[in-house]
């Protein structure tokens, strides 16, 4: 059961990044074109697609017989809306989930700015900062 | 007149329970244990809310001789048979003074109820609000997360702030931003790591919920926004414990540092972070890491859980006996 829905998560994934990829709305077939996995049945992409739109993740249009899927928003849109939660700086947490820290300003960090100094002085942090 | 002393006795932990929490606000000894400071900081929530609604339904219902709890069917058959609360046919003076008494006691008793309903409505909804919002960030990670070696068993997001959380819950996840990934070190990360790991662990967003839900119900309450503040910190130091026994305190400390400043300057709004409330929680865990406290020992920990006990005690044993 855990890998079949690893398997739709992943489907979605590449079918969504498909999707981000092209600037007009795609049928099924053209979606199946497109993905680096050849060998997929056509009725089973047609089901990601529709899982996709139930989620509202693509949104599709009648073109003739067929349905063509485009994404609802930019990838840029919904990664901001996922770090959005996670920056938020109201402070007004939903405790949905706990950061690892606030960002701080004025007097308190240059307090922090100056404890660090500190303890790299202290023959400190030989790692590198990426 | 049991059911007046019970309630004068209810509303009296009440009352001390919310200059307890003024007390425990102040005092120096949580940052020593915190695990033992919120759990007398849940005691004295629990307490205060029970006491709180107990003293009021106390107020309001017929005097008897049980608690609060087993007179509430009474109340029942007496509304039935009406003469309680009904007011008196006659009218003059003799006659008002019952009939304001028991209109007194008829809004106590629909206050207390109100506040009860209230507070379940408040714990309820927040509760929805989270698992909602945790859901929405699991779909949204599983199409635009990915893995990296430099943060075994966290999930990456392409994004150019610092930003690191952990979403609780029963596929919990950790979520760092490529931001993160830049600005830490590889032993800054694993403290992160470590600290996030912590959270989940021990479940720490079920110890923020009523907190953070009383905060929201009672915006204007300045015990509730203290209370919900100063649970968090103290969250957040005990994650830090945890990460202290797997990294040194200079990678977390570093890590703490470069994060918290990180933001300000990538921010301009920044500021509205520190006016809003957590100011000095940050700079708070670095001092207690830089300069270590020692735990508080063993008995005074031991003393705390007992308080806590007989706090939660208190009201129980008023609201059944």
């Amino acid at each position: 059961m855990l890998t079949t829905v690893n398997r739709l998560g992943e489907l979605e994934r590449a079918i969504m990044d498909v999707l981000w990829e092209t600037d007009t709305a795609l049928t099924v077939r053209e979606v199946s074109a497109r993905l680096t996995e050849r060998n997929l049945a056509h009725t089973t992409v047609m089901t990601v697609l529709d899982r996709l739109a139930k989620k509202g993740f693509a949104r599709r249009q009648r073109d003739g017989r067929a349905w063509r899927y485009c994404p609802s928003a930019t990838r840029e849109t919904y990664v901001a809306e996922l770090m959005l939660t996670a920056l938020d700086q109201t402070g007004d947490r939903t405790a949905a989930l706990t950061r690892f820290a606030q960002s701080v300003s004025g007097v308190e960090a240059e307090v922090l700015r100056e404890a660090l100094e500190v303890i790299e002085g202290d023959g400190g942090t030989d790692e590198g900062t990426g | 007149m049991k059911g007046l002393a019970d309630a004068a006795l209810l509303a009296v932990v009440a009352i001390g329970s919310v200059h307890g929490a003024s007390a425990l606000r102040q005092a120096s000894w949580p940052r020593r244990s915190p695990a033992a400071a919120i759990l007398l900081w849940q005691a004295l929530g629990l307490a205060g809310g029970l006491a709180a609604v107990g003293a009021l339904v106390g107020l309001g219902l017929p005097g008897g001789s049980a608690g609060v709890v087993r007179s509430l069917p009474h109340l029942v058959t007496a509304l039935r048979a009406g003469p309680v609360f009904r007011p008196p046919d006659t009218f003059g003076v003799a006659g008002a003074l019952p009939a304001i008494l028991s209109a007194l006691r008829l809004a106590c008793l629909a206050a207390g109820l109100a506040l009860f309903a209230l507070l379940c409505w408040v714990l309820l909804a927040a509760s929805v609000v989270a698992v909602q919002a945790r859901r929405r960030q699991r779909a949204l990670l599983s199409l635009l997360a990915h893995g990296d070696p430099k943060v075994p068993g966290a999930l990456v997001v392409d994004y150019p702030t610092a930003a690191a959380y952990c979403l609780p819950g029963l596929r919990s996840t950790i979520v760092v931003s490529v931001g993160t990934l830049e600005l830490l070190g590889r032993g800054e990360l694993a403290a992160v790591l470590a600290h996030e790991r912590a959270h989940l662990r021990e479940r720490h967003d079920l110890v923020l919920l009523p907190f953070t839900a009383l905060r929201r119900a009672f915006p204007r309450s300045a015990t509730c926004e203290e209370a919900d503040r100063a649970v968090a910190l103290l969250v957040e130091m005990l994650a830090d414990d945890h990460a202290l026994r797997a990294r040194p305190a200079r990678e977390l400390v570093s890590a703490l540092v470069r994060f918290g400043t990180a933001g300000a300057c990538a921010t301009p709004a920044g500021a509205l972070g520190a006016a809003h409330g957590a100011e000095g929680a940050v700079a708070a865990r670095v001092a207690r890491l830089l300069q270590p406290v020692r735990p508080l020992p063993a008995g005074a920990v031991a003393a705390i859980c007992l308080a806590a006990a007989l706090l939660v005690a208190a009201p129980v044993a008023l609201l059944l006996v």
